[in-house]
């Protein structure tokens, strides 16, 4: 006796949450069983594996037939095949789109191509998440960008809009959105300490102060042709990066700045003397960074730069993070006072990102 | 030409790309009723067009409104090829006819394709104009109102309860029709669809004809069945029973538009002279044609189907009350001499209602069946469908003979049914005998409502159960003591029926599902040696079945059987049995024996103590179920009773072998005398089989009862949390040569495993119970059993549930499921029409924007819908707004049970009944058998939802899926389904938002529920 075919429909559909993150995890339907029962599911309830069997095949089924509800989620609010809660729905949404930190480290700033997709198998390897929820973290990454890509206005908003999904996840997106867009690079060892929350941290600030939706109301422009508001960075701001370089390469200003620096800080600071005899190399990369930016390559190393040029040296002195952030608020502020020092705003829209992220960036 | 039909065609959204190279599509929609086809402009590329069309207008008969299915094809525009079908939607304009009823038809359709299956959806709007007709010979029974339900429906009151109407309409099947060979799968299905549409409009209005004539209203318990003869044709027939319904708000009693009877009736269907003898098996005939019926009390004598009895004779018996509905019937208009016998044919005293008023029952006899194998031809001249009419007219005659033998006028819980393999069919028919109250069958004597007779003190609540026959003169040997209840009548010791358990019956403890279940082989045959060979066994299996369905009672410790249904289905070389019915300790009547077991050769020691064992296993059984269904009746003693005393010696032996003659079964006495407890014969390892499956069922898990009547006896604190759901499973056997053994127990596991398989499914909604647990089986192919199962599963406060052990897990569950259903509600979209896809609202501002949905404050909300509710507020309650709120789909709840719990029904909208074929050439590639399904029952649910939801309905009370017919070809890639399911679409209004409409909080209908558990405990 085998069973040839065996379902059931209920007019509201039935969603095993455990047995949709077995599905989400890329488990065979052999494997989930055998998870179940391993769960103890059995013996609270008495069934055998053979229901067992049935119940995971017949949910497997249902998640399959949504799954193409879900590449477009106002789709499955809006279908009439299947009658599922509204808070059911919500939580197929934000659970498929859910991804592990592990698969995102691994595929943060990279283009989201064929070319990566092939490395899947790596990553799998590597990180021991299956080859199918890779697949499926991927996917999503790479839909959420293609649909946000040529989009006007706030990409959290774009995201929500178009997949909605919660406030948090949408900002995760939108992070991931702007470092594959950026080609930010996040994989070399020197940035392995770093997690995918300090990224996106990051990447917030960045959309928030850098990029041409940061500038407000300039989308009045006729010119429709302008680039992604919230994707990309503001080429005239990059541009204009240029002009710090002053900073450093005028020696009567550095100095100034140093002194102006070191008088604020003095006896304030625990490690004060590090921090004078380091004072000219910091502000060299920090200022450094900020010019280099209107190159492509440059941009795309702005955190191995950031890592390099101003966490690892201070690290290596053991500041503690309360220093960094005495040290990095006056380090910006005393620009100010630099009479003459024509690029305020530019400084201020330069080192409060960079402020943010260099704090968020600065741990062990 | 009475009536103006206006459609209009809005929008669509979701369709499929139907152009590669653009990835879009050009679609424009036909709109065609009868004859006339109206198109919209081509929308050029685009998935979601919005035509806005203007309205389209047919002037068209009522005859043909009632008739049409109104037909919209979507349709995707080619300038140089054809242009390529997206999808169609056929809409019954039918609950638009009636004044009560919908007043438009508005909402989104998803477009359905037979290869396809659902692509994307169009909003259509379809109203209208009935003009006042005059003209009394008309041919139209517009205004008729029709109810799957098989009680008077919720807001309803019956004024007369007229009785039994029938008709079947055959055509040529398009399947089979010459041209089939030369056109493509989907046009061949879109005929047959289309076919079956039109029938059964036509079968409706006349239907609907007979029930103006016998001046009625309405048509209750309307069963409509497809019988799909292959070669020989399509059989659409449907029974019910007519009514003059008063609705409760209005007063005025509802008179039908025409309510002269007009005489010149084209044609009367059963005016052939009756012959009641035609269908005595004789020699003549070349098909022998038996016919069956058993009593409540285990008799299975041929006496009782006595198919020669003088049918126009009263009963013999001494109950008075047997001819008096007979004589004072509402044909009185029609009583002439000349069609006497036509009269005597057509009066079927049968009520297709399972449930009744207050009073209106009066005994119950037993269960009356009849079969009858009958060879299927073809049918010459489907205008005149006189070989059909006149097989069900002969089972009829029998059911009502049988009713007669046991001194009965009436028969309630009717139903008829067919089984079809190849050329042969089984008809069976099947109700249960009861003696009525006249009062309900007759015209202008009634004259207070039923609410009156409500409140009237019932002499009786035992009275259903008293024996309507003489004791002096029964009809077959039973064992009948003094009613437990009131002492002064007799009663049987146990009682089968095919109704739901009458509201004021005493029952002690819970009710459970029992099924009897059971396979015979047989050979493969053709034509006339083949309808004799089913001829034969059926008598075995029916005494089988009932021997099952009698040790499992009494294994349960109960002592009556309701909902009673039994399922014969022939395949090519085997016959399944498969009975299910609820049974109950019926406080009225006397507690029942155990089962004791004897063996065949006591000198074995081992052997007895095997008995022995066996013995302990099943009374330790009983006094489980005994327990865990809490019967514990009122000790009573037997001399106050005078029940004879019982005489342990006597035991009636059992014959169970196969190989006996026929004509012995006739011999067969299945009535066991005086005698305290029933007896099991260990003869032979076919018995010692049974005895093991008896054993080997298990009970449901604790927190889970099911029932296949309405509700459970026994639980009556329902939460509002519900939950239809079907399942199906097919499977293969696996070896060529099968016994019967083998076979048993392949079908025993089948239908256990999915009951396991549903009570695993289902756990989150402990503490519950499955109610209207429908089983059907059919057998596809030689070694394929299908079994579909509906059913719902309904949530009952725990309060007053059983003494579980997991006391706190259950409550933590229900709990947290009753919030799932709080979500569930969210609103619908008042606006139908627009399109905008809504994010989700940050959630701060969930609240604002549910409400601002509807645009109406929540306190007003319920009081319109108490009106003529217009387009798209199906759904209006909206008090609790879940995080995502905003979508368009409005919930809509299905359930085969008559009402909805925590509900008041305000309004029927009339009657949703589909047919729909799907077929698919690349099976593997949709999922298998499983994936064609599983999409295919999934889509049926939405159009139907969605029917339902364009009607302004948020619910369809009475679904059944009446048949669902897969046919595999995996060699193919090929699979092809039929699907037939109906059901009366109604709005609801929850009662927690009837009594407390301003609040808002989500809880409310949590708590509100629990009260009400508390108030009834």
């Amino acid at each position: 006796m085998t069973s040839e075919l065996d379902i059931f429909v209920g007019n509201t559909t039935l969603i095993d949450e455990d047995v949709y993150r077995l599905w989400l995890d890329g488990y065979s339907v052999t494997d989930a069983v055998a998870l179940r029962v391993r769960s103890g599911i059995l013996e609270q309830t008495g069934a055998t594996a053979a229901v067992l069997q049935s119940d995971t095949m017949d949910h497997y089924r249902t998640f399959h037939m949504l799954e193409r509800l879900l590449h477009a989620p106002p789709k499955l609010l809006h279908q009439l095949i299947f009658q599922i809660p509204p808070s059911r729905q919500a939580l197929l949404i934000e659970r498929y789109y859910a991804f592990d930190e592990a698969f995102v480290r691994e595929v943060l700033g990279k283009k989201l191509s064929k070319g990566t997709k092939k490395d899947l198998d790596d990553i799998s390897t590597k990180t021991g998440i299956t080859l199918k929820s890779c697949r499926r973290q991927f996917d999503n990454f790479k839909r959420v960008f293609k649909v946000v890509e040529e989009m006007r206005g706030s990409l959290v908003d774009n995201i929500q809009q178009h997949f909605l999904l919660s406030d948090r996840l949408a900002r995760d997106y939108a992070a991931i959105v702007f470092f594959a867009n950026n080609r930010f690079e996040t994989g070399k060892k020197k940035l392995q300490y770093l997690s995918f929350g300090d990224f996106a941290f990051c990447a917030e600030l960045m959309i928030q102060n850098w990029t041409l939706g940061a500038v407000g109301e300039a989308p009045t422009v006729p010119d429709s042709q302008m680039d992604d508001m919230d994707m990309d960075l503001d080429k005239e701001f990059l541009q204009d990066l240029k002009e710090l370089k002053v900073l450093v390469a005028d020696k009567d200003l550095l100095d100034l700045h140093k002194s102006l620096v070191c008088t604020a800080l003095r006896g304030k600071l625990g490690v004060f003397s590090e921090m004078e005899a380091n004072f000219k190399n910091l502000s060299r990369g920090l200022v450094n960074v900020a010019a280099k930016l209107t190159h492509n390559k440059d941009v795309r190393d702005l955190f191995v730069d950031l890592v390099e040029k101003f966490v690892e040296p201070c690290r290596s002195d053991h500041w503690p993070l309360s220093d960094v952030r005495f040290f990095l608020n006056q380090y910006s502020a005393s620009v100010h006072s630099l009479d003459g020092f024509r690029h305020q705003t530019l400084w201020d829209r330069y080192m409060g990102t960079l402020r943010g992220c260099l704090l968020r960036l600065y741990h062990d | 030409m009475p009536g103006k039909l206006k459609v209009k065609i809005v929008a669509g959204r979701h369709l499929p790309v139907m152009d590669r190279a653009s990835d879009l599509t050009d679609a424009f929609v036909e709109v065609k009723f009868g004859n006339t086809t109206f198109k919209t402009d081509v929308y050029l590329k685009s998935l979601n067009p919005q035509w806005n069309s203007e309205w389209f207008k047919f002037e068209v008969d009522d005859e043909d409104l009632q008739d049409e299915p109104l037909q919209i094809t979507v349709l995707d525009h080619d300038t140089y090829s054809a242009n390529d079908a997206i999808g169609k939607v056929y809409i019954d304009i039918d609950p638009l006819l009636y004044s009560e009823a919908a007043t438009v038809i508005s909402g989104w359709f998803p477009i359905y394709d037979t290869i396809h299956g659902i692509r994307g959806e169009i909003n259509v709007v379809v109203k209208v104009d009935l003009f006042n007709d005059l003209n009394r010979f008309r041919q139209s029974s517009c205004g008729v109102k029709f109810f799957c339900t098989t009680s008077i429906p919720k807001c309803y009151r019956a004024v007369i309860i007229h009785g039994f109407v029938e008709e079947l309409v055959v055509n040529e099947d398009p399947e089979y029709q010459w041209i089939d060979r030369i056109r493509t799968p989907r046009a061949s299905n879109e005929a047959r669809q289309r076919l079956i549409s039109l029938m059964s409009g036509e079968l409706q209005r006349k239907i609907g004809l007979k029930v103006l004539e016998m001046r009625g209203n309405a048509v209750v318990g309307y069963l409509q069945c497809f019988d799909l003869e292959g070669e020989s044709g399509l059989v659409v027939r449907a029974i019910g029973t007519a009514c003059t319904l008063d609705k409760l708000s209005s007063p005025a009693a509802f008179l039908p538009a025409c309510n002269s009877p007009s005489k010149e009736m084209k044609e009367i269907p059963f005016n052939e002279d009756p012959n009641p003898n035609t269908h005595s098996s004789g020699p003549s005939t070349p098909l022998k044609n038996q016919t069956y019926s058993f009593s409540p009390s285990k008799s299975y004598s041929r006496q009782s189907s006595s198919s020669d009895t003088d049918l126009s004779l009263t009963p013999k018996t001494g109950m008075g009350s047997g001819s008096a509905g007979k004589e004072g019937g509402p044909f009185k208009a029609l009583l002439r001499q000349q069609t006497q016998s036509a009269l005597e044919q057509r009066e079927f005293p049968f009520f297709t209602l399972t449930a009744f008023p207050p009073g209106f029952l009066v005994h119950v006899g037993g269960v009356v069946s009849a079969r009858s194998v009958k060879l299927l031809d073809r049918i010459h001249n489907p205008d005149e469908p006189e070989t059909r009419d006149a097989w069900w007219a002969e089972i009829r005659q029998e059911i009502k003979s049988h009713a007669k033998a046991l001194g009965c006028h009436a028969v309630v819980g009717y139903s008829e049914s067919t089984s079809i393999c190849e050329e042969v069919c089984i008809l069976s028919a099947s109700g249960t005998a009861a003696v009525l109250n006249p009062r309900f069958l007759q015209d202008g004597t009634v004259e207070g409502c039923l609410e009156q007779r409500l409140e009237e003190n019932l002499p009786t609540r035992c009275g259903f159960c008293h024996i309507p026959y003489d004791e002096l003169n029964m009809p077959f040997p039973a064992h009948l003591t003094y009613c437990y209840n009131c002492r002064k009548q007799k009663v049987p010791d146990v009682l089968f029926t095919t109704i739901d358990l009458p509201t004021d019956a005493t029952v002690i403890g819970k009710g459970c599902l029992i099924q009897a279940r059971l396979c015979r082989l047989k050979k493969k045959a053709q034509a006339e040696a083949n309808a004799t060979a089913i001829s034969n066994l059926l008598p075995f299996m029916e005494y089988e079945v009932h021997t099952q369905l009698m040790n499992k009672l009494k294994l349960k410790g109960m002592n009556a059987l309701f909902g009673l249904r039994i399922q014969i289905t022939v395949g090519e070389n085997m016959l399944m049995g498969l009975a299910s019915a609820t049974g109950v300790y019926l406080a009225a009547l006397p507690t029942p024996g155990g089962i004791q077991i004897a063996g065949k050769t006591p000198n074995d020691g081992s052997y007895e103590q095997h008995i022995s064992h066996m013995q302990k296993k099943i009374n330790d059984t009983i006094a489980k179920n005994k327990e865990l269904y809490e019967i514990s009746p009122p000790e009573i003693s037997e001399e106050i009773i005078g029940s004879p005393i019982p005489e342990p010696r006597q035991r009636s032996r059992l014959l169970r072998s196969q190989s006996e003659s026929s004509d012995e079964v006739t011999e067969l006495d299945l009535s066991h005398g005086k005698k305290d407890a029933f007896v099991l014969e260990i003869d032979d390892t076919d018995a010692m089989e049974d005895v093991h499956s008896l054993l080997t069922d298990v009970p449901p898990p604790s927190g889970f009862y099911s029932c296949n009547t309405e509700i459970m006896p026994g639980i009556n604190n329902w939460t509002s949390e519900i939950q239809m759901f079907t399942s199906v499973r097919v499977i293969r056997l696996s070896s060529l040569n099968l016994t019967n053994q083998a076979l048993n127990k392949n079908f025993n596991d089948l239908c256990e495993n999915l009951l396991k398989s549903l009570y695993f499914k289902l756990r989150s909604m402990i503490p519950c119970c499955l109610c209207h647990v429908n089983f059907t089986v059919s057998l596809p192919e030689d070694e394929l059993i299908q079994v579909t199962v509906t059913a719902v599963a309904i949530t009952f406060d725990k309060n007053q549930a059983l003494q579980t052990t997991k006391t706190h897990v259950e409550k933590s569950l229900q709990r947290a499921s009753t919030d799932n259903e709080e979500l569930l509600q969210f609103p619908l979209e008042l606006c139908s029409d627009s399109l905008s896809s809504h994010p989700l609202p940050p959630a701060k501002e969930h609240l604002e924007s549910a409400s601002s949905n509807s645009g109406i404050p929540a306190a007003q909300r319920a009081v319109t819908v108490e009106k003529a509710s217009p387009v798209g507020d199906g759904n209006f309650r909206n008090r609790s707004a879940p995080p995502c709120a905003n979508s368009t789909v409005g919930v809509v709840k299905m359930t085969p049970l008559s009402f909805i719990p925590g509900a008041k029904i305000t309004k029927y909208l009339g009657i949703i009944n589909m047919f729909f074929i799907r077929e698919t050439t690349s099976l593997r590639e949709e999922g298998g058998v499983s994936g064609f399904l599983h999409a295919f029952i999934a889509e049926v649910f939405a159009m139907v939802r969605a029917h339902v939801a364009a009607l302004g309905g948020n619910a369809v009370v009475s679904y059944i899926m009446k048949q669902c017919v897969f046919m595999e070809n995996p060699n193919k890639n090929q699979a092809q389904c039929l699907i037939n399911v109906s059901g009366d679409a109604v709005v609801f209004v929850r009662e927690s938002d009837l009594e407390v409409v301003s609040t808002q909080q989500p809880t409310a209908n949590c708590q509100s529920s629990c009260t009400e558990g508390e108030v009834t405990t």
